[in-house]
C-alpha cells in the first residue's frame, strides 16, 4: 500500500513523515525519528514500556496507528529534561531508586506525568491506578510510587 | 464465602557464588594521563548495581575520589573474564578481584608519586581527594593527576593492576561425600501474613516482615532496592507466574504475555525490613551481597501461610487459586491451623 503522510509534534517539535498505514506510533518514534527513548517490550498492549502522551493523554505507542496521530502533539521521556536539568519525576525517580534495569522507565515516566498534569496532588491509590497499566520487573513497584508522589509534593511545594 | 488469615515464615541459608571451576573473576584496573582510573570488566551490571559497587570499592581501595574511577562491563571481548552475573557471586567475586586490581595499581601510583616528590613509596598516603602527600608531612604533595602524567610522559610507567578473585575448587570427598561449596553463605528470614478466599481460591498478601544478613551492605540504599523489588519477585513466582493452565493439552497453553500474569502496582504488599550487617570474613569490605536471595524465602513462606491459613500442603509453584481449590475439595473445606499471636 501507498505510505501516508503524517504531521504531528513530537516532543515540542513539528515533524513530518511517511508512514505505511499499518505503522505503529512506537515504530515511527522509533525508526523514523530515532527517538528511542519509548521502548518496545510485548507488542500487545500488555507490558506499558511503549506509553507515550498523545495530547497530553497516555497511549500505547505499539498499539496506536501513526495515521491516527495527525496533528497531535506527542510526548516522549525524551522530552522531559530541560537541557541539563531534569525533570521533577525524573529527579525523584533518580532520589528513590526507582529504576533498576531501567527498561520500563521511560514508560512509567510518562504515565506519572500523565497523571500529575491532571491532578498534580494524587492520592497513593491514584498513583497506583495510573501506573496500573506498566509492569516492573525489577523494583516491586514501591519506590516508582514514592518516586511519584515525591515528585508530586515538590512540585506542590514549589508552587505554594 | 470466607477469607481465611493465614501466617508463615521461611529462614534460609544462601550460599554466594557457586563451586564451578572455583569460580573465578578477574579484574583490570589503569590510571588514565587525565589522573582517573578505568576498571575493565566482563561482570554485568543488569540494574543490580554492579558497576556502582566496583566503582566504591577501587575508589576506596585505590585512595582517590569516587568521581575519578570509571568501571567498563560486559564486553567479553576486551574485558577481562569473568564468569559472569549470576548465582548472587557479583559483589563477592568481582569485588574481590578489583580490590587486588586496585592495591597493585595503586602501587605503581605511590612509586610514581615518590619519584616525583624524591620521598619513600612507603612514607605516601592518599587523601581520597586526588592528593598524595608524606605522612605527616601534608605540604610534600602531589596531585594523582600530577603523578599520573609523570608516570607517562616522564619515567615511562603504567600505572595499572591485575585482580583475580578464584576459591580453589573443593572435590568431594568419595568416602564421605563431603565438600566446601562455598566460602560465604548469607542468611535471611522472612515472614508473610496473607489471606486466602476459600471461594475463589484467591491470596492476598498482606504484609512481609523479613530480616536479611549479607555482610556488610556496600551501598544501603541499593541493597534496600534489590530486597524490595526481589520480594516481589518471590510473590510474583509463588502465587502468579505460570503458562499453566492449558486444558486439555498444551498446545491450549498461554502463549504470550497477556496470559502470564505477574502482579501489578496494586497487589504488593508492605514490607517491613530488618538488614543485618556482619561483615563476611572474605568479603571486599565484608560484603556478600543480597542477589537471588532477595526472593528465595518468599515463596516457602507463602506456602506456609497458605498452610497456616486453610490446612493445605501445596508443593508446586505457583500456588495459583486452580490448585488451591482442588485442594480444598479433596479436602473437604478449609481447616484454619493454630496461630501464634
Amino acid at each position: 500500500m501507498a505510505r501516508m503522510p503524517v504531521q504531528f509534534r513530537l516532543n515540542g517539535s513539528d515533524r513530518a513523515v511517511f508512514v505505511e498505514p499499518a505503522e505503529t506510533l512506537l515504530g515511527t518514534i522509533r525508526r523514523g525519528l530515532g527517538d528511542f527513548a519509548p521502548k518496545f517490550g510485548c507488542g500487545q498492549g500488555t507490558c506499558g514500556v511503549c506509553t507515550v502522551l498523545v495530547d497530553g493523554e497516555p497511549r500505547l505507542g505499539c498499539l496506536t496507528l501513526s495515521v491516527t496521530c495527525e496533528g497531535r502533539s506527542i510526548e516522549t521521556a525524551s522530552g522531559l529534561a530541560d537541557g541539563p536539568t531534569l525533570h521533577p519525576l525524573q529527579a525523584a525517580f533518580m532520589e528513590h531508586f526507582a529504576a533498576q534495569c531501567g527498561f520500563c522507565t521511560p514508560g512509567m515516566l510518562m504515565a506519572a506525568k500523565a497523571l500529575l498534569d491532571r491532578n498534580p496532588d494524587p492520592t497513593r491509590v491514584e498513583v497506583v491506578e495510573a501506573i496500573a497499566g506498566n509492569i516492573c520487573r525489577c523494583t516491586g513497584y514501591e519506590p516508582i510510587i514514592n518516586a511519584i508522589l515525591a515528585a508530586a509534593q515538590q512540585r506542590g511545594a514549589r508552587r505554594a | 464465602m470466607t477469607r481465611h488469615h493465614g501466617r508463615g515464615m521461611a529462614s534460609i541459608n544462601y550460599p554466594i557464588g557457586m563451586n564451578l571451576g572455583g569460580d573465578p573473576s578477574q579484574a583490570l584496573v589503569h590510571a588514565n594521563p587525565d589522573g582517573k582510573f578505568t576498571v575493565a570488566l566482563s561482570a554485568i551490571d543488569l540494574g543490580q548495581g554492579m558497576k556502582q559497587v566496583s566503582r566504591q570499592i577501587a575508589a576506596e581501595t585505590l585512595g582517590v575520589p569516587i568521581e575519578d574511577v570509571y568501571v567498563d562491563t560486559a564486553d567479553s571481548d576486551t574485558g577481562p573474564h569473568d564468569m559472569g552475573s549470576f548465582a548472587s557471586r557479583g559483589t563477592h567475586r568481582v569485588g574481590n578481584a578489583v580490590i587486588v586490581a586496585a592495591k597493585e595499581a595503586r602501587g605503581v601510583l605511590l612509586e610514581a608519586a615518590a619519584e616525583e616528590l624524591e620521598v619513600n613509596a612507603e612514607d605516601l598516603v592518599t587523601d581520597g581527594k586526588g592528593n598524595i602527600h608524606v605522612r605527616g608531612a601534608a605540604s610534600k604533595t602531589i596531585t594523582v593527576k600530577a603523578a599520573s602524567q609523570a608516570a607517562q610522559f616522564k619515567q615511562g610507567k603504567t600505572i595499572a593492576g591485575r585482580g583475580i578473585f578464584l576459591i580453589p575448587l573443593s572435590n568431594v570427598s568419595p568416602e564421605t561425600g563431603e565438600m566446601s561449596p562455598v566460602t560465604a553463605y548469607a542468611h535471611a528470614c522472612l515472614v508473610v501474613d496473607l489471606e486466602v478466599c476459600d471461594e475463589t481460591g484467591d491470596v492476598k498478601v498482606n504484609r512481609m516482615t523479613s530480616a536479611y544478613e549479607l555482610g556488610r551492605a556496600l551501598n544501603p540504599k541499593m541493597v534496600e532496592q534489590q530486597l524490595v523489588g526481589g520480594a516481589w519477585m518471590g510473590m510474583s513466582h509463588a502465587l502468579y507466574e505460570t503458562p499453566e493452565p492449558y486444558y486439555p493439552n498444551p498446545e491450549h497453553g498461554g502463549r504470550d504475555y497477556n496470559e502470564y500474569l505477574m502482579p501489578g502496582p496494586g497487589d504488593i504488599a508492605p514490607h517491613d525490613i530488618a538488614v543485618l550487617e556482619r561483615p563476611a570474613p572474605d568479603g571486599p569490605f565484608g560484603g556478600k551481597g543480597p542477589g537471588e536471595m532477595c526472593a528465595n524465602p518468599v515463596l516457602p513462606a507463602v506456602a506456609n501461610a497458605i498452610f497456616n491459613a486453610i490446612g493445605v500442603r501445596i508443593d508446586t509453584l505457583p500456588i495459583t487459586p486452580e490448585k488451591i481449590l482442588r485442594a480444598l475439595k479433596a479436602q473437604g473445606g478449609a481447616r484454619p491451623q493454630v496461630r501464634r499471636a
